[in-house]
């Protein structure tokens, strides 16, 4: 445990953030993209942690809880509207769901 | 009773604030009563006034009623305050007077039509607005009321808007004497900067020596308010408007057109007389113009169909003698003529009228004829006029006023023979163009019959009038005739003495009367001949190509429309059409286009994908981390 | 320890990656509950049991387990979806995976350039994250339970649906 170096558990973080971030912004499917947010969720969380171990707090695990509370409501929110939405659009396809635009005047934005 | 001079503008300012308000509401009596008493009272006022003036005359023959500071600015603080002298007098008289006589036609005339109230309304504040221009005693009162006839003129020619011609015709006067007022007020800024006020009183006082005569400024000046002169008397350059004003009522064109609001021109060169002196130059000028314009005016009358249009050049060429005498420095001369033109101008228009009237809206003289028999009052009360505007001698006024005129433009040292020769050419003119209006319109055989008589309400003050133009003359002839100066007398305190270059010229002066009285027949006799005699004679000459052009060229007052068409009104009417979509708008509309602009160029960018939202956040946390980190 | 955190590390990434790249749904879920189970391996390692121990029950085992119901329910994943996820298409993923390598060394400049001298990581007790919890947090806790009431409120209410159809047994009376 001494020995582990916190640069490197910092990078191990944003690491696993970036690539977090890359999937929000690759997937198509809306829950899909919905997991992509969680493993950036889990990537702040670690890095949260992090700091709680290096200085000896517990302030750390204690926002590592709330985020994890957080995210599980949000999840749990969030899949209840993809599901309604499916119910609609029945497709969860992010692409094809643009109807809140400014482009097309047929469009029923502002 | 000099203290109620007050009341004199007021009380007809009065009647147009009640006749405004509530005119609709009232019966054709009440409205009558109100309309033509409060000018009624105001010209027993002045009657009452003017007797005490004259028999105990205040201290230095003025009175001064200073009511209010009306503002205070920048060390200029003009006043309403009323200035009573003889020349101010002189004119609150004609003023009220033939206004009242002009009221109490209207009330018949105008009764049966539906703007009775409205027409009366108007016609109390015009008195107003005159009374006030005449009594101001600095000049920002004076253009007070200067503007104010300029408004009740639109309003009044325009009276029946309902047709656009009227309109046209009011719009048409308006502009017109909106270029004069232009030049007015251009000249009383320059008279603000060099004197600091605009008190008549110190300005007039302390010219002399402020001054060199002749000095650029001085002349400017007067150039200045030459301008606004012969804007509002219709003079050259600026007469078009006077002729198309003729499509106001009858009653209009009498008061505002013949008898006062043309001669407000007159007032403002003869209050300002020192500064005028001060620039020969201009004073030169004044004579030029007016001797030009009786000529031009008097040559167009002679060919006028609508007896309305003969009376309007008529007036045209009458200011002209006014204007001439100025000029030559016959103030008294030219303001008697302007009492006596206000009698029997307004006299032969209410007449016209009254001709008008009872042959149910026919002007053409042509189509009128015979009425000599069956209309007798108005017959003779014309007949007084146009002796009067003839200037026939011994009997009318006219011969009076137009007589000094004539002399003076011979005999004083700014006078000369070309002055008097177009004087005595316009008096030639004068009287042939009036007796063939008589001739035309009252005998020969009647080709319009009469549908209604005037009533009492028209023809009184037809009478008064008539009797006012022959026996107005006598109070003021020359000097081989009685020598009597009452007129001159009441002036001379204000007005200088006309300086006369040959002295001892009694029989010269004999000889002009003489001439003068022969051409006046001869116009007459001249008059019979062409148009009751032998009519065919001067149709075969219209029918031939330089006659029919000459005939033309002086029917449209001698193209000066087409003139200022072309010239002015052709590239400013092409300039506002280029500016139809207001050029001076785009830059204050230009904020609003550059949003919309740059919203329709940013607006794809709101795609409605939510990736591309998540970039965009992406994209700002990258930012967002940089500024903070490097910056 | 230090061997265990990084393999347990290079095991995360990976399996991140793969979760991120995969067409079929299910697979890309079952690769990310790998990826939390070793980024629990690293929270232990680091010292926190206590997180560590959450980070499996409830993220790896509740709400994963979510997102792999929804995905089972709503029948995605099959072969009809794998056409339309074309995501090795350069195009698509050069853009986000500049702006994360951008991001990424960003953020590990601004790790690397501590001016605090690193010091050692230490363990820290599950007591001390409770007593911490219960007092000093206290507010947060019952925020947090307010929270996760409104998140099943908000649930229920978006997933009701009224029934179309009755129960066969209680069709015909």
């Amino acid at each position: 445990m001494e020995q582990i170096p916190v640069e490197q558990s910092l990078l191990l973080a944003a690491l696993l953030f970036g690539i977090g971030l890359v999937g929000v912004l690759i997937r198509k499917n809306m829950i899909l993209m919905m997991m992509s947010v969680e493993i950036m969720l889990n990537a702040a969380g670690m890095a949260f942690i992090i700091a709680g171990s290096r200085w000896a707090q517990p302030d750390g695990q204690v926002m590592f809880i709330f985020i994890l509370t957080m995210a599980a409501a949000e999840v749990a929110v969030g899949l209840a509207l993809i599901l309604k939405l499916f119910h609609l659009q029945k497709s969860i396809d992010a692409d094809e769901m643009t109807q809140m635009n400014d482009i097309t005047e047929a469009s029923e934005s502002n | 009773m000099m203290r109620y001079l007050w009341l004199v503008p007021v009380m007809p300012l009065l009647g147009f604030l009640v006749l405004a308000f509530f005119g609709r509401n009232l019966r054709k009596s009440i409205i009558t009563l109100i309309g033509t008493g409060t000018v009624g009272l105001s010209a027993l006022l002045v009657i009452l006034i003017g007797i005490e003036f004259l028999t105990s005359p205040p201290a230095g023959n003025a009175f001064t009623l200073k009511l209010w500071t009306w503002m205070s600015s920048g060390g200029l603080s003009p006043s309403i305050a009323f200035y009573l002298d003889g020349l101010s007098l002189a004119f609150i008289f004609v003023v009220t007077f033939v206004g009242f006589l002009i009221h109490v036609y209207s009330s018949e005339y105008m009764r049966d039509d539906e703007g009775f109230a409205r027409f009366l309304a108007f016609m109390n504040l015009f008195v107003s607005a005159m009374l006030i221009l005449v009594l101001a005693d600095n000049l920002a009162l004076m253009y007070l009321g200067w503007e104010g006839v300029g408004l009740c003129s639109f309003l009044l020619i325009g009276f029946w808007y309902k047709e656009s011609a009227n309109a046209a015709a009011a719009r048409k006067a308006f502009i017109v004497t909106r270029v004069g007022d232009t030049a007015m007020a251009l000249g009383l800024f320059l008279l603000i900067t060099e004197f600091n006020t605009l008190d008549i009183r110190s300005i007039l006082e302390t010219a002399p020596a402020h001054w060199t005569p002749g000095s650029a400024k001085v002349v400017w000046i007067a150039f200045l308010l030459l301008g606004g002169a012969v804007g509002k008397s219709a003079q050259l350059p600026l007469q078009t408007w006077l002729p198309d004003a003729m499509a106001g009522p009858s009653p209009v064109s009498a008061l505002i057109h013949a008898a006062t609001m043309v001669t407000a021109g007159v007032y403002l060169i003869a209050r300002n007389h020192v500064v005028f002196e001060l620039a020969p130059i201009a004073m030169k000028t004044v004579a030029i113009v007016g001797a030009s314009t009786l000529l031009i005016a008097g040559f167009a009358a002679v060919v006028q169909y609508d007896i309305k249009r003969v009376l309007a050049y008529s007036t045209i060429s009458q200011i002209g003698y006014m204007f001439l005498a100025l000029g030559v420095g016959a103030w008294s001369a030219g303001i008697f003529h302007f009492m006596i033109h206000a009698f029997f101008k307004a006299l032969l228009f209410l007449g016209a009228g009254a001709v008008i009237h009872a042959l149910h809206h026919e002007q053409n003289i042509f189509k009128m004829g015979g009425l000599r028999k069956e209309m007798p009052v108005i017959f003779w009360t014309f007949l007084a006029g146009s002796g009067a505007l003839a200037a026939l001698p011994l009997v009318t006024a006219g011969f009076y006023s137009k007589d000094a005129i004539l002399w003076y433009s011979w005999s004083s040292e700014k006078g000369s023979l070309f002055l008097w020769a177009a004087a005595f050419l316009g008096a030639f003119i004068t009287s042939i163009y009036t007796f063939r209006m008589v001739f035309i319109t009252f005998w020969g055989k009647m080709k319009t019959h009469i549908h209604l008589r005037p009533g009492r309400a028209m023809l009184i003050p037809l009478v008064v009038l008539a009797v006012l133009s022959i026996i107005g003359g006598f109070l003021e002839t020359p000097h081989n005739l009685g020598h009597i100066t009452l007129f001159s007398g009441m002036l001379s305190g204000v007005l200088p003495e006309v300086h006369i270059l040959h002295s001892g010229a009694e029989s010269t002066e004999l000889i002009l009367q003489v001439l003068t009285a022969l051409t006046g027949f001869f116009g007459i006799y001249l008059a019979w001949h062409f148009w009751m005699k032998k009519p065919g004679f001067l149709f075969r000459l219209k029918q031939t190509r330089a006659g029919a052009a000459l005939h033309h060229w002086w029917l449209t007052g001698w193209g000066f429309d087409w003139v200022y068409d072309l010239l002015i009104i052709r590239p400013f009417t092409w300039l506002s059409n280029i500016n139809k979509n207001d050029i001076v708008d785009y830059i204050s509309i230009a904020p609003s286009n550059l949003v919309v602009w740059l919203h329709n160029l940013t607006r794809r960018s709101q795609n409605g994908n939510l990736r591309w939202y998540a970039a965009g956040i992406a994209l700002g946390l990258i930012i967002t981390l940089t500024i903070a980190l490097f910056l | 320890m230090l061997i265990a955190f990084y393999i347990a590390g290079v095991i995360a990434v990976v399996s991140t990656i793969m979760a991120v790249t995969r067409s079929n749904a299910v697979h890309a879920l079952l690769y990310l509950i790998v990826s939390f189970l070793a980024a629990a391996v690293v929270l232990f390692v680091l010292g926190a049991h206590f997180a560590a121990a959450l980070e499996v029950i409830v993220y790896a085992g509740a709400i994963m387990v979510l997102f792999v119901f929804v995905i089972m329910m709503l029948n995605i994943g099959g072969e009809t979806e794998k056409a339309k996820e074309r995501w090795l298409v350069p195009k698509r993923w050069i853009g986000p995976a500049l702006m994360a390598a951008i991001l990424f060394a960003i953020l590990s400049y601004a790790i690397l350039n501590q001016p605090v001298a690193t010091a050692s990581l230490s363990i820290v007790e599950p007591k001390t994250v409770g007593i911490s919890l219960y007092t000093q947090y206290l507010l947060g806790v019952e925020i947090a339970a307010v929270m996760l009431m409104a998140g099943i409120i908000g649930a229920f209410h978006l997933g009701y649906t009224k029934r179309k159809s009755k129960h066969r047994f209680l069709k015909g009376e």
